[in-house]
């Protein structure tokens, strides 16, 4: 634990990534509090900060379907519309 | 505590000097304040998110301990699963965001005036408030508990020296021991806790003390997570934990702390341990700032989290009347990044975004079973209302590699957050 806290000092971390000139778009504050914003962090669920955006957009459109199989992505993908998909998707991608 | 020993970490640009000023006073086009009290997961992470959005607010953190002790997970430190270091976290990264962290206890607010009183130090003046003091125990709502009372059956819902007590507790119990933990009515910090710290109780004694048996005593007839909670019960613990609803004279009126009997409308059961999770409300800077109403909790708009009493102080995190969403750390760091770009939206003289919420909350029916509930919101008619079709708990009928599976995803999940708020 503590070593995972020691290797994620001075990374940054997604509210570094709020401080872009555009606005985060609605639910995107919340992903990181599973979404690791480290570069380097000891954690199953993937780093969204610069994932492609098609990418990102066909996860969350087959998370919500239950194309793909799922832990809570599914649960929480129906709560977005193709509109707020999209616009997280291009977010996400321009982070770094 | 005195002034000399009071404590405030500053680095870089922060204007400190600015936010110690006596007065409201700021000249056109200097930083803009905002004053945050309460450093758990609501107030570190938006502190935080604060600076990161805007780097010219001044932020200055409330928060008298050295320490953070966080909740989640430390029903494990109570079953001996984990030690409370795991739990525990320092402010130095907070501060090192450019954030004031003032070792302090907020005891008012002037909301006319805009400026918060320190216990040992100068008025704080600030442009927003921002307040995230978690819960206190309702001391006295169920009879016969006490502050006192609670070094004898602790409550063990603010993580620290409480939960070594329970843990210590439950270490001396003899095998063939009764547990008993009381589960408060609705609403209170963290709605499944009761049910895992149940669940890793039974788990402690099937490995240590197989003779021993842990009983709820419940206020309520439903819970957080109850299907999945009572499958996992009836698969891993058969006979050894025992759940009494409202409906079966499950609700305790009165405990007796000196001979550990917690009594019901229907008789009395005495414990070998009793662990009493009571009724709550917000922290009491929320009460002496006049942002929680009659029942002790506080109204706010879904969109910026601005109280619904008091104009310019937001409230997070659990204290908050937050509609559908529960009082999870999850949910406090989602509602403390929201109320962070709403605040620094309203600082710039711009209309806040309506936003979508998350919360994801894992629990544990036993090390290496994890169980999930997720949920989606959204302002709706004045609160924030689930989005409907989406969120819901773990499927029901699942292999149990998929419950192991969860339970990694649980102890990521409580990396991934603690770095961000603290590490």
């Amino acid at each position: 634990m503590r070593r995972v806290v020691a290797a994620a000092i001075g990374l940054g971390s997604i509210a570094a990534a709020l401080g872009a000139s555009a606005e985060p778009p609605a639910g995107a504050a919340s992903c990181s509090g599973c979404h690791p914003t480290a570069a380097v962090a000891a954690s199953p669920v993937p780093r969204l900060l610069g994932l492609d955006r098609a990418a990102i957009v066909r996860a969350m459109q087959e998370f919500r379907s239950g194309k793909r199989t799922a832990t809570v992505m599914d649960r929480i993908a129906k709560g977005f519309t193709d509109d707020e998909i999209q616009a997280l998707a291009a977010w996400f991608a321009s982070q770094r | 505590m005195s002034v000399s020993r009071r404590v405030f970490l500053r680095s870089g640009v922060v204007a400190a000097s600015a936010a110690l000023l006596p007065r409201p006073v700021r000249a056109q086009g200097a930083a803009p304040r905002v004053v945050v009290v309460g450093g758990g997961f609501a107030g570190a992470s938006c502190a935080r998110a604060l600076r990161h959005t805007d780097p010219r607010v001044a932020v200055t953190l409330v928060e008298p301990n050295v320490t953070f002790t966080a909740c989640p997970f430390s029903n494990g430190v109570i079953t001996g699963l984990r030690e409370l270091s795991a739990q525990q976290f320092t402010y130095e990264r907070v501060a090192a965001d450019g954030i004031t962290v003032a070792r302090t206890t907020a005891t008012a607010v002037d909301a006319s005036a805009r400026a918060v009183t320190l216990a040992d130090g100068p008025r704080l003046p600030y442009d927003r408030l921002v307040l995230a003091p978690g819960i206190d125990i309702r001391w006295g709502a169920l009879a016969g508990y006490d502050e006192a009372a609670s070094a004898q059956l602790p409550h063990a819902w603010k993580a620290g020296e409480q939960t070594l007590l329970l843990r210590r507790q439950l270490e001396a119990m003899a095998d063939g021991g009764l547990v008993i933990i009381v589960a408060p009515a609705n609403p209170f910090r963290c709605p499944p806790g009761p049910y895992e710290r149940a669940s890793l109780v039974a788990h402690y004694l099937k490995t240590r003390k197989p003779k021993s048996k842990v009983l709820v005593l419940d206020a309520k007839d439903t819970f957080s997570k109850q299907r999945l909670f009572q499958q996992a019960w009836s698969e891993l613990y058969p006979g050894l934990l025992e759940w009494v609803p409202l409906s079966k004279g499950g609700q305790v009126v009165s405990v007796d702390a000196t001979t550990r009997t917690l009594v019901t409308d229907f008789g009395q059961h005495r414990a070998a341990v009793a662990n009493v999770i009571p009724p709550q409300k917000a922290g009491r800077i929320a009460e002496v700032a006049g942002v929680a109403d009659r029942t002790g909790w506080c109204p706010i708009d879904p969109v910026t989290f601005e109280s619904k009493l008091q104009p310019g102080i937001h409230v997070i995190g659990d204290a908050a009347i937050a509609g559908g969403m529960p009082k999870s750390a999850f949910a406090a760091n989602a509602q403390a990044k929201t109320c962070a770009a709403a605040v620094v939206q309203l600082l710039s003289g711009k209309t806040p975004s309506t936003s979508k919420l998350i919360n994801t909350c894992y629990s544990l029916a036993a090390p290496d079973y994890g169980i999930s509930v997720a949920g989606v919101y959204q302002p709706s008619a004045g609160q924030l209302a689930d989005v409907p079709g989406s969120g819901g708990v773990s499927p029901v009928e699942a292999p149990r590699a998929a419950r192991a599976a969860e339970a990694v995803l649980a102890e990521a999940w409580f990396r991934t957050i603690t770095t961000e708020a603290f590490g």
